[in-house]
């Protein structure tokens, strides 16, 4: 109601600054994206043309120092470590959001906002740290070796828990109100107006929250390294140990040369992709929803 | 929030953005004027030594240059990590003016000329409660290629072993294969670790796990009562003393390489990284230093 008296007939010098200004940012993202796709592929490029692509799905392992290159194995170890992140982070984060917004006295509420924001602060690393020195020894008392995928699904949650809470709890703020007060009129219960009105509402913004903490968990590098093993192969378990794409380049980009450097950079890349078919099949998704 | 922010931009729009932009102008201006104060205020005769390589050696050669920057007010060295290939790869590329090496120079090598600083020697550690002390050529040997997986098999408790080895590359992992004259790929680990700590925390917190890292971390960190300790090499135990020696197999020199014969303040700084000055800074980093 606000915009519509600044949008009027002829837009004013400081609006079409701002304009310009936005667009160039906009524009200057856009190429930065495009400078990294364009560098990944040049560097990355000798490994595809040393190695061939196909050579990436049907080598016997990865053992770069023998010229054996199969990212496959680490490919299915990103996603497996991910999607386990994601599918426990969700729900907790949802619950959490919603038990603050509706349920806590205000009080308690704030004190675990607090919290929250405070663990969406502590570096990667630190979980990292604290992973392998008390995570990891506890599950090693259950399974040995205790570096393993479950390790590594367990500290993503708790690195990606706090996002989602944060979002999906400025999703359900955005709620409008007059659509919770008509229905407390209508005399719904608290639990039905939450379920029937509230979340389908705020679905849209929860959704992106959880897309962009699944891009962090796919991306996220420190911590993983530190408390996954980093053994090259498929789990049969969630006690294994796998090594994912970034804890891969992390232990291998210094000390790596020519062909197993550049084999890096494609790794890279791979990621890179895997990043943005996400994203353009949440796109998809979520105008699917818009339509409904 | 939202109110709050479409109030502002309604009432003081143009002049916010005007504003804005007079503030982003001042500060680049600033920017501007310290980086130019900053040109300046570098004296023109200081010349800078680029040091690139090894993460092993590196803590060591800062300190060395701090020491030796202190004596040469005109000298500054910029010293910065990458592992033993980078170190080898900035030299032949010109990018560094010493490259750091934490193992001798190989075949292919030969081209370039080593100077040899100081030396450490790789051991194996297991948890202090292992009752183990020693281990033999062929125990270690079937252990890391997967062939003995329980501790019972070398007369230790029945426990399965938790195998730690280093990721590819690495001049550790190097020596080690080569001293056992086995490939990376026969190695069969649970757990791939990246630097010296990150193996030792890794084996302080898995009372069944063993691992090779640099004797001088181990030493030093067993001093600080991390719960791991040091196996003998068959009869020879694995100590600094026994490295200085010459006794102990598994040894390897710090190596500073350049591409030819070092000259100028190269050669300044490598005779003062040879000399007895700085024999403290080693035993402190509990490396050996040359000849006592």
């Amino acid at each position: 109601m606000i915009w519509s008296n600044i949008i009027t007939l002829s837009p004013s010098t400081g609006d079409r600054l701002l304009f310009l200004s936005l667009r160039s940012l906009a524009g200057l993202v856009g190429i930065l994206v495009f400078g990294i796709f364009t560098f990944l592929i040049i560097e990355g490029f000798p490994a595809i043309r040393d190695v061939g692509l196909l050579a990436f799905v049907t080598d016997s392992s990865w053992h770069p120092t023998e010229y054996l290159y199969n990212v496959t194995p680490m490919v299915a170890a990103t996603l497996l470590v991910s999607a386990g992140a994601v599918l426990l982070a969700t729900p907790l984060g949802i619950l959490l959001a919603l038990f603050c917004q509706y349920y806590a006295p205000t009080n308690i509420a704030r004190v675990y906002q607090h919290f929250i924001e405070l663990l969406a602060g502590i570096p990667s690393v630190v979980y990292g740290l604290w992973g392998l020195v008390v995570l990891v020894p506890l599950i090693a008392k259950l399974h040995t070796p205790g570096s393993s995928l479950l390790a590594g699904m367990l500290i993503l949650t708790v690195m990606i828990l706090p996002i989602v809470t944060l979002v999906s709890q400025s999703a359900l703020q955005q709620v409008p109100k007059d659509l919770t007060q008509n229905a407390v009129a209508l005399g719904l219960t608290r639990w039905s107006i939450i379920r029937h009105i509230i979340l389908p509402t705020a679905k849209p913004g929860i959704l992106a929250g959880v897309i962009l903490q699944t891009g962090r968990a796919l991306g996220e590098t420190m911590a993983v390294l530190m408390v996954c093993g980093n053994v090259v192969q498929y789990p049969s378990s969630v006690f294994d140990p796998i090594r994912t794409l970034t804890a891969n380049i992390a232990l291998d980009m210094a000390y790596a040369t020519g062909t197993h450097r550049a084999s890096l950079f494609f790794m890279g890349l791979l990621l890179l992709l895997i990043v943005l078919g996400l994203v353009m099949m949440a796109q998809h998704s979520s105008r699917h929803h818009a339509y409904r | 929030m939202s109110t709050f922010f479409s109030i502002t931009i309604d009432e003081t729009s143009h002049t916010m953005i005007f504003h804005l932009t007079k503030y982003l102008a001042i500060v680049i201006c600033l920017i501007a004027w310290v980086s130019c104060r900053e040109t300046s205020a570098t004296h023109p005769t200081t010349t800078k030594l680029v040091i690139t390589g090894s993460s092993t050696i590196a803590p060591l050669v800062s300190e060395i240059a701090k020491r030796f920057e202190a004596q040469h007010p005109d000298i500054r060295i910029d010293v910065q990590t990458g592992g033993s290939s980078r170190g080898i790869a900035d030299i032949r590329r010109g990018l560094a003016d010493i490259g750091m090496a934490s193992r001798k120079l190989k075949e292919e090598e030969r081209d370039l000329y080593g100077t040899v600083i100081a030396h450490d020697g790789i051991g194996l550690i297991v948890h202090r409660s292992n009752p183990l002390t020693s281990l033999d050529h062929d125990s270690i040997v079937r252990i890391y290629t997967g062939e003995i997986t329980n501790w019972k098999a070398v007369n230790g408790i029945d426990a399965p072993i938790t195998v730690v080895s280093k990721s590819e590359g690495r001049a550790t992992l190097e020596l080690f294969l080569q001293h056992f004259q086995l490939s990376s790929s026969q190695i069969k680990p649970q757990v791939v670790i990246g630097d010296n700590e990150q193996g030792i925390k890794t084996v302080a917190g898995n009372p069944h796990a063993i691992a090779f890292v640099s004797i001088g971390t181990a030493e030093y960190d067993a001093a600080q009562d991390v719960p791991i300790k040091l196996l003998s090499f068959g009869t020879i135990p694995a100590s600094l003393a026994e490295v200085q020696a010459g006794r102990f197999p598994l040894s390897r020199p710090l190596t500073l390489v350049t591409g030819t014969r070092p000259t100028g303040n190269v050669s300044r700084f490598i005779d003062f990284a040879t000399s007895t000055d700085i024999h403290d800074l080693v035993k402190h980093h509990y490396f050996v230093p040359l000849n006592g």
